[in-house]
């Protein structure tokens, strides 16, 4: 009996001092949070840029990757210092119901409409938006949304309504939203053959094309604004407020827009810097 | 067909290259889970003794709800502990969502109900194999519930399991309180989720067949006790 609790203690004591040696690792004190979007995310650019504003500030980043529905909510509940999402009209109205301190401008990129190489609906190559929209839902070919109130999912609904088309109606036949990520979206798109609107950068560094392609793009109205906003201290006193704004300083300042430039993939710029 | 097999080299590779990124994703993982699973049983284990051994009023709700919580959707365990930790919640003051200690907390609500009935189970068919001998001794009610924890710790393994089994696999909860933030709050469900949304299907599944190989490895590290401590037991 004696054996065994001495071996039960030591290994209690073994799990211990590994369960402490991993906390340390993650103990950091100058941090901000950064309530931001899964396209952001998931094209690599903030891994790619946040370590060269670490580096400069000491500050460290910790990203909370959501739709830019669920990263407003957050904010909203003061969950996050910095938000940096992609839905201009919900943004506007996110600092003028006061949680927010100023929105401004960071970086853009343009929307496009994938969808199978067979191209159902006959899309391919045409440059008008709504009108593509307008005749994948005639020729009922499916669609994949996000269905998750994201940044993506708001231009959508933009979109379906200037094509005329009340898609909701058709959920659950050839309209069909996921609620889901971008990512997560895409790979049910790839899945059941159906188009679906991405921005950009999300498609070039998605993995799982399938035999999907780009079939509209380069209309006007597929702009992608992002915009960064300080949350407002005010509302939650908890929020950093010098750490947030030298971040939002930097991205929006010389070096941050051209770092944002410089970002590559596959050889392709998949943001454009355009801070004023 | 392509992906299995490219998963599996993938899988071979990340474990052999000792990947740093990955080393720190497992053990942050084992340390929410097996941190969860203890606190879950700890509570878990009292109570359901507790509730196998003696009779109060409520018992049988009680006995009833801890069955049905056993069948908790992370996700609303998660939303629920978010709604608590988040800055506008009534915690908020503790700055405790987005870190691992708020994924623990979430896995523990998860697993509690799973200890409690399971552990309810175990110790009352012990209790009435030996209730007749209990009485003989004359044991108080303290006595005659740690002394039924303490012979029924070899099953009490397996309900320690099936609890951490249902920690380590779970997403929905720790997504939504830890935030998936890189080298902070990522763990190998959440990395398994961020990989299948990049569309790098091939290395969220080998992530996944680590993840196995990993709970396989806690399984097989407790049998292993389990059998050394009854060899001790029985010497």
């Amino acid at each position: 009996m004696k054996h065994l609790k001495s071996t039960l203690g030591g290994l209690a004591l073994a799990a211990m001092l590994a369960l402490t040696a991993t906390g340390n690792a993650v103990a950091a004190d100058k941090f901000i949070t950064l309530q931001s979007t899964t396209s952001t995310q998931n094209s690599g650019l903030f891994d790619y840029m946040l370590p060269i504003f670490s580096k400069k500030t000491g500050i460290e980043v910790r990203v909370v990757a959501v739709g830019t529905g669920q990263a407003l909510k957050n904010a909203r509940n003061g969950d996050g210092d910095v938000l940096f999402v992609h839905a201009k009209p919900a943004e506007e109205k996110f600092v003028a119901e006061g949680f927010g301190v100023s929105r401004q401008d960071v970086m853009f990129n343009d929307f496009v409409i994938v969808g199978p190489a067979a191209d159902p609906a006959k899309v391919g190559g045409m440059k008008d938006a709504p009108a593509a929209l307008k005749m994948i839902a005639d020729a009922k070919a499916a669609f994949a949304s996000r269905g998750d109130d994201s940044g993506t999912h708001k231009k959508e609904k933009r979109l379906w309504k200037a094509a005329g088309v009340d898609a909701d109606a058709s959920s659950g036949s050839w309209y069909r939203e996921t609620g889901s990520g971008m990512g997560a979206t895409l790979n049910a798109a790839v899945g059941m053959g159906a188009y679906a609107l991405t921005d950009r950068a999300t498609w070039i560094s998605f993995k799982n094309k399938g035999n999907f392609k780009i079939q509209v793009e380069g209309d006007k109205v597929l702009f992608n604004q992002y915009g960064v906003i300080l949350v407002n201290p005010a509302k939650h006193p908890v929020v950093k407020k010098e750490l947030g704004q030298s971040f939002i300083d930097w991205v929006t300042g010389d070096e941050g827009q051209k770092t944002i430039n410089s970002y590559k993939l596959n050889g392709q710029q998949l943001f454009f810097a355009n801070a004023s | 067909m392509q992906d299995f097999a490219e998963s599996f080299s993938l899988a071979f590779q990340l474990i052999f290259s000792a990947d740093a990124d990955l080393a720190e994703i497992v053990l942050l993982s084992l340390k929410v889970s097996l941190s969860a699973t203890m606190c879950a049983c700890m509570i878990g284990m009292s109570l359901g003794a507790a509730i196998a051994i003696f009779r109060f009023p409520g018992r049988g709700v009680l006995l009833v709800l801890t069955n049905a919580l056993m069948g908790l959707p992370p996700v609303v365990v998660g939303l629920a502990i978010y709604m608590l930790l988040s800055n506008a919640g009534p915690f908020g003051t503790f700055q405790l969502l987005y870190s691992p200690t708020a994924m623990i907390i979430a896995q523990t609500v998860l697993v509690t109900p799973i200890a409690t009935a399971l552990t309810r189970q175990v110790i009352a068919d012990l209790h009435t194999e030996y209730d007749e001998q209990l009485r003989s001794l004359a044991l108080g009610p303290f006595a005659t519930l740690t002394t039924l924890l303490w012979d029924g710790r070899f099953s009490l393994i397996t309900v320690a399991l099936a609890g951490f089994g249902r920690a380590v696999a779970e997403v929905g909860a720790v997504i939504i309180v830890g935030g998936n933030i890189n080298h902070v709050t990522r763990v190998m469900t959440t990395a398994i989720a961020l990989e299948t949304s990049k569309g790098d299907l091939a290395l969220a599944l080998a992530l996944g067949l680590i993840l196995i190989g990993i709970s396989i490895s806690v399984n097989a590290a407790l049998m292993a006790l389990k059998g050394t401590a009854r060899r001790f037991a029985y010497e």
